[in-house]
């Protein structure tokens, strides 16, 4: 008998079935993703139970139907049957013991966990920052140490075995050491000849002589010479500035119904997602204005209303004060996604293209402006403030605009922003 | 010293340890030999934690398995309903192959350690040693080689050829797993010698028996005198031939040799657990029966305290735990309960049969060697033939059990209850429902035109109307037609009239790429 503690095993033995399995399944997949997400509150997908149409996951195999034909079953616990008495005919889909299918799972639907991790790569897949902002990734935040190469001092905590015991192991074999196993074989040959009779001295003499000599050989060329030793080598690598931070900016004004609000708020939270999946830490922002704007947290920025006029550029004020104050250009990505239903004072319109233009553009990553509607809207025209905008956007600024009436579409468009493909993202941008 | 000699007391909600696993393996080892007179291969007991049984759950309780989706989905429905609260997990799995591995999961209690070792480690163990199916069908010895091979083909594979193609010829090997399997030894090559003495006592038995009537009696076989080329050619081709499997590795003209290699691996899989399916009851018995003497014999020498006893009690009650049909939580014969009540009962007519029991196993009753006469039986008998054999009227009217007839149209009729009018019906009802063969479509491959347009053709042999399922007999002619690489079809023949009542066709699929 035999006892072995296999808990310290690897895990994620499955792992690669489970990744053959979600490829496989990836259609469904992806569409249940998306309509989790459409239903899901703000903070993220807190849960991330996914149910699946079964039909390309079914595995079939030849087997008897469930109904028609002659057939006994056998059962326990009878009570009051004789022989001879009937039994109503359950209701159709009721057979008794052999119904369904053998693994007991139902053939419609399919239901199971998918890790935060997998959900949001699913749910992001396809997407990407923009080329032109990746590059400003490069200034460096610190240095992390990588493993390049080898080298012939350091630490001896560094000390790369294998290569050492390598160069040792070439090094004895040209330099032709004898082996330990050699020498005691002549030795053994000495001592059984020394003690015949019949010994010729000339010979022990001979591999006396052999012996001393490969005992001196091996005592001049060591087993390990500090010429063998090699260690780790360890490059500096930059590391990329990894944090961002990003601002929402909202009207609140009295024209902003609840459920532009939450457009608005579909968005950010897709914005927030994407962006801490690419940047180790991602700080958030939330503005929001009327006729005046102040910073403030997620609960009163989503939550209270406020009455007042409309006032876009008191936010981009706002915003250019928070960022001078508190995130410095080289330490940051700086990303906004601001939230309007087009309303603006029209005298503030020329302020308002004016700051962006010259303050917050030139500082931003990304500035998406989400103009949201009410969900009857049949006819749109643009607003003062689209037409603004618009005029930015022609000259190329890293400015993505959009018009969102329905919550079914912040995904779509959330996805053209930032599609991978140059063609799908500067589509719609007049 | 002082630790070993001092009592070893398993009790209720004891943690356990390795040592305490180790003397606990030891004294049941002495009872499962020295009184139940078991004979197991070598144990290796494999501690893992729930996660790790999740895994090995996913690749069909084999330790080492080749990857495919299926595992996925399976390990992914399973993590649902275990992290759902839905199901718990298995207590131990156990493997047939030599040394006998044994998972035991680490959250067990000490007392559940000693009814798995108990249970999985001398009875399943056992029970895979000796039992005639185990011994003919499958190889302990080279099982974990051969997986641990096949596992590394597989992925070869993968890398050479992509893992969309390998994945493909696997989900088609899938779906023909269940036709994948020999059931009956298979017929040895014709050996020449043997063939000639054979030809030469057909002679003499001829001359000594001539008789010139039998000339002049009509020819029974009229069409394969008719058609000798086609008797020929299925004679050439092995046909007609059930392990659809095997013949397409064999005489597929498309497969490339690593595809025929994977089905072969397919093939092997379905062959191991093929034992297993068929003898579900006297397995889960067979270990039952043992964990339940063995945890009863160490609470009488005091290893086992009575808080560990009830502990035991419990879970095993709840194993051997049999709805009546009309409860809710019904859900067909439990094969733990069965197994582990006629084996109890074996044990009683041998030790201490009624007239009833004389009467009706005059071999066994009264011979005073309960434990010998189950180790015949557990050595000679699958499911179906157990129960027709052994199945008592004593269980019957115990368990109540009662035959209903089902002929798809009117009312259901009670045939058989349990009376002496209804034992021996309710007996047979009940063997048949356990005979696989019975269960099983039983498909052939029964011609295959070489020379015209290759179509395989099979046959469904229905016997008492009972059809395919359409829907999934569509999906696996599919995948039937991919491997063959041509045409094929499947003919439902009423076994009795040899009318056709319904034929599926599928392909000429898309060239094999």
């Amino acid at each position: 008998m035999n006892i072995i503690d296999r808990r310290l095993n690897p895990k994620g033995k499955s792992l690669a079935n489970r990744q053959r399995f979600l490829r496989r399944a990836r259609k469904q997949i992806l569409d249940a993703v998306r309509e989790a997400s459409a239903r899901d509150g703000i903070t993220g997908p807190a849960d991330n139970r996914i149910r699946i149409r079964a039909d390309t996951l079914r595995e079939p195999h030849l087997h008897h139907g469930a109904e028609g034909g002659e057939r006994w079953h056998v059962a326990p616990g009878n009570k009051e049957y004789i022989e001879g008495d009937r039994i109503p005919r359950p209701p159709q889909g009721e057979g008794r013991g052999r119904g369904g299918s053998p693994d007991g799972e139902s053939e419609d639907a399919f239901q199971f966990v998918l890790s935060r991790d997998e959900f949001i790569d699913l749910f992001l897949e396809d997407l990407e920052l923009p080329d032109l902002l990746r590059k400003e990734l490069r200034e460096a935040e610190g240095v992390t140490p990588r493993r390049a190469g080898f080298q012939t001092s350091g630490a001896a905590a560094n000390l790369n075995v294998v290569r050492t015991m390598r160069n040792s192991l070439s090094r004895r074999i040209a330099l032709r050491r004898p082996r330990p196993e050699d020498i005691a074989a002549r030795e053994a040959e000495f001592s059984r000849l020394s003690e015949e009779e019949a010994a010729d001295p000339a010979t022990l003499a001979e591999i006396a002589g052999e012996i001393e000599h490969a005992r001196r050989r091996a005592r001049r060329i060591p087993f390990i010479d500090p010429i063998d030793v090699r260690y780790n080598r360890f490059e500096d690598v930059p590391r990329p500035a990894a944090s961002a931070v990003m601002f929402c900016l909202m009207d609140v004004s009295g024209s902003m119904t609840a459920h532009m609000k939450d457009l608005a708020k579909r968005f950010y939270k897709l914005l927030y997602l994407f962006l801490s999946r690419r940047y180790k830490r991602v700080e958030i922002v939330f503005i929001r204005h009327t006729h005046i704007a102040r910073e403030v947290d997620e609960e009163t920025f989503f939550s209270s209303t406020e009455s007042g006029g409309t006032v876009v550029s008191t936010a981009l004020e706002e915003m250019v004060r928070v960022l001078r104050a508190r995130y410095p250009r080289e330490q940051w990505n700086v990303y906004a996604a601001q939230a309007s239903d087009g309303d603006n004072m029209p005298a503030d319109n020329a302020h308002a293209v004016a700051l962006l233009e010259q303050s917050i553009l030139p500082l931003c990553q990304y500035f998406a402006y989400l103009e949201v509607g009410p969900e009857d809207e049949r006819y749109g025209g643009s607003t003062e403030l689209w037409r603004a905008y618009q005029r930015i956007a022609q000259t190329g600024m890293p400015i993505a605009m959009r018009k969102v009436n329905h919550r079914s579409q912040i995904y779509p468009v959330f996805r053209q922003l930032f599609s991978r493909d140059k063609a799908v993202r500067s589509e719609g941008v007049v | 010293m002082s630790a070993s000699t001092e009592q070893f007391v398993i009790s209720s909600g004891k943690e356990w340890n390795f040592s305490d696993l180790r003397r606990a393996h030891d004294l049941i080892e002495e009872i499962a030999r020295g009184e139940l007179g078991l004979d197991t291969y070598p144990n290796q007991i494999e501690v893992i934690t729930s996660e790790q049984m999740l895994d090995a759950y996913s690749s069909i309780g084999l330790p080492l398995m080749y990857r495919h989706w299926s595992f996925g989905k399976r390990f992914a429905r399973d993590e649902a309903l275990y992290r759902n609260g839905y199901s718990s997990l298995a207590y131990e799995i156990v493997i047939n192959s030599n040394p006998c591995i044994v998972y035991i999961m680490e959250e067990n209690s000490m007392t559940m350690q000693a009814l798995v070792l108990a249970h999985a480690a001398f009875g399943h163990n056992h029970f895979f040693k000796n039992n005639a199916l185990f011994r003919q069908w499958t190889d302990a010895s080279g099982i974990l080689d051969y997986m641990d091979f096949a596992k590394a083909y597989i992925a070869r594979c993968e890398d050479k050829y992509g893992e969309a193609e390998v994945e493909r010829v696997l989900d088609a090997a899938h779906a023909l797993m269940g036709q994948g399997v020999n059931r009956y030894p298979r017929r040895r090559g014709l050996d020449l010698a043997e063939e000639a003495r054979r030809e030469a006592d057909r002679r003499a038995d001829e001359e000594r028996n001539f008789n010139d009537l039998w000339r002049t009696l009509p020819n029974a076989k009229g069409s394969e005198r008719r058609h000798p080329e086609l008797a020929e050619r299925r004679r050439l081709l092995g046909l007609p031939e059930e392990n659809i499997l095997y013949f397409l590795e064999k005489k597929s003209p498309l497969l490339k040799p690593w595809q025929r290699e994977i089905l072969r691996i397919v093939r092997h899989v379905a062959q191991y657990f093929y034992p297993q399916k068929q003898t579900k009851v006297m397995n889960e018995g067979c270990a039952t029966f043992v964990h339940y003497h063995i945890m009863n014999r160490l609470h009488e020498r005091g290893v086992l305290d009575d808080g560990g006893m009830l502990e035991f009690l419990h879970s095993h009650t709840s194993v051997v735990f049999q709805p009546d049909f009309d409860d809710p939580r019904f859900s067909g014969i439990n094969p733990y309960a069965l197994g582990f009540a006629m084996m109890q009962d074996i044990a009683r007519i041998t030790k201490a049969p009624t007239e009833e029991d004389r009467a009706w196993f005059p071999e066994i009753a009264g011979n005073g060697d309960p434990f010998g006469t189950l180790r015949e039986a557990w050595v000679g008998y699958r499911d179906e033939s157990f129960i027709r054999q052994f199945l008592s009227p004593a269980l019957i009217r115990k368990m109540k059990l009662f035959a209903v007839h089902d002929d798809s149209r009117s009312d259901l009729v009670v045939e058989a209850i349990h009376d002496e009018r209804g034992y021996r019906a309710v007996r047979a009802a009940l063997a048949d429902s356990f005979d696989i063969v019975k269960h099983e479509p039983e498909i052939e491959i029964v011609d295959v035109d070489l020379d015209g347009d290759r179509r395989l053709l099979l046959q469904n042999r229905v016997h008492r109307g009972i059809m395919l399922a359409r829907d999934d007999a569509e999906r696996v002619l599919d995948h039937l037609a991919y491997l063959w690489g041509y045409e094929v079809r499947l003919d439902e023949v009423d076994h009795d009239s040899g009318k056709v009542l319904r034929s599926f066709e599928a392909g000429p699929p898309e060239p094999l790429a």
